[in-house]
């Protein structure tokens, strides 16, 4: 069967559909919206004032790709100016091959962390994930924590006075599941905001892309033509996040239509009775999951969750 | 009865790294009894292409959740998946999204 037409510009052949509206459209349009949508969410949730500084998390993978260039194009609108920083943890055949790629085609201010009790590789400042233990699986637990201390001092070093990161939709649901799966009732209660303040001192971070889905990013890059560095981390295979995406992907395979994590969060009893709920939005269709004892529906607190 | 078909198939975002780091291939699908869908050329790709772990790009009768498919610029979903039925010329591309950003 033939493409349909171009629900936007009526001219062009459609080149996909819009998960959420189910709109056809031409990888132009496409762009222009996905471009719009970015801005509406910087600009509904006010996270970049006018005159920010911004220090722009850039790995070379597709996701910081797509945020830097989305942000290059509004950066008029927002009346902000960018700086991008990259953090080398010093992972062999992974980041440096990625700072390798992106470094040629962009001026980025790198972050060395200092040096850590447990640091094992030479080199100023750098530390390597298999630090004390050899190779293991602790190597995930930390490299995160530490990449993201990286970065705020990148970010000063530039005079930043905001992060930006490219996490998209399904690194936030992801994300929900681990934390439900870990019973993190901790950071179950913090996360589905679009940006953390920045407490003690830290510098207020958000995540431009949080509403925009893994898929239509790389079709972003795809229709602009954006080059960015695609292998996987090999420790990546070992981390805890691979069974909660695998997961995710399996839902969404037995569900053709476009999922969306809701919200997880916790049930109004206390603890030792407390249970843990965690809903998934299927096209309209709301499954909730419960952990524990389901309270009575009319009891249970709501709160916003992402459009 | 199927015509032979000349194709470019084309793979990104890492899945190249199945198919001897080669991104682009022109590729001659022999004239058969069965049509050239997406389907059967899937099958033809894990025969004639694939060098190492196939679990990693196909799964069942389709490719593995994660990878997209673009036929011609457009997403298969618009063109109905599996059942496309594959022109002389056309342009198949396959980008994973199975990595770190």
């Amino acid at each position: 069967m033939p493409a349909p037409q171009c629900a936007s510009c009526h001219a062009a052949r459609a080149a996909l559909r819009r998960p959420r509206s189910g709109q056809a459209l031409c990888g132009a349009c496409f762009c222009t919206a996905f471009e719009a949508e970015v801005l509406h969410t910087v600009l509904a949730g006010r996270l970049l004032p006018p005159g920010a500084v911004v220090a722009v998390g850039a790995s070379g993978g597709k996701d910081s790709t797509v945020l830097a260039h989305v942000l290059r194009e509004l950066t008029p609108r927002l009346g902000v100016s960018l700086r991008l920083v990259a953090v080398d943890e010093g992972i062999g055949g992974y980041r440096d091959a990625a700072l390798a790629a992106g470094g040629g085609r962009r001026r980025a201010g790198t972050s060395r962390s200092p040096s850590w009790p447990t640091q094992t590789s030479s080199g100023a400042g750098r530390w390597t994930p298999t630090a004390g233990t050899g190779r293991s699986r602790a190597c995930c637990t930390f490299c995160g924590v530490l990449r993201r201390r990286a970065l705020e001092e990148g970010a000063r070093l530039v005079g930043a006075t905001h992060i930006v990161t490219g996490h998209n939709a399904d690194d936030m649901a992801e994300t929900v599941l681990m934390n439900f799966l870990r019973g993190d009732a901790g950071r179950l209660a913090r996360g589905g905001g679009l940006g953390s303040r920045g407490e003690g001192g830290a510098l207020p971070r958000c995540r431009p892309l949080q509403l925009a889905s893994q898929k239509e990013v790389v079709l972003y890059a795809h229709f602009r033509r954006l080059d960015y560095f695609s292998e996987e981390c090999v420790y990546a295979p070992e981390a805890f996040r691979g069974h909660a995406r695998h997961l995710l992907k399996l839902l969404e395979a037995a569900r053709p239509a476009q999922q969306q994590l809701g919200r997880a969060g916790l049930g109004p009893l206390t603890p030792p009775d407390q249970s843990f709920y965690l809903e998934i939005r299927n096209s309209g269709h709301l499954d909730t999951f419960w952990i524990g004892l389901p309270p009575n529906p009319s009891s249970v607190r709501s709160s916003p969750s992402p459009q | 009865m199927a015509a032979p078909l000349s194709v470019e198939v084309e793979f990104g975002g890492g899945a190249e790294l199945l198919f001897d780091g080669i991104k682009k291939h022109q590729v001659t699908l022999p004239g058969q009894e069965e049509p050239w869908d997406i389907r059967n050329l899937l099958v033809w790709i894990k025969k004639n292409l694939l060098k190492e772990r196939p679990e990693l790009f196909i799964q069942g009768d389709s490719v593995r959740p994660g990878i997209l498919v673009l036929v011609n610029d457009a997403d298969w979903e618009l063109l109905g998946e599996l059942d496309y039925q594959l022109q002389d010329q056309d342009s198949v591309l396959f980008i994973s999204t199975l990595h770190g950003g």
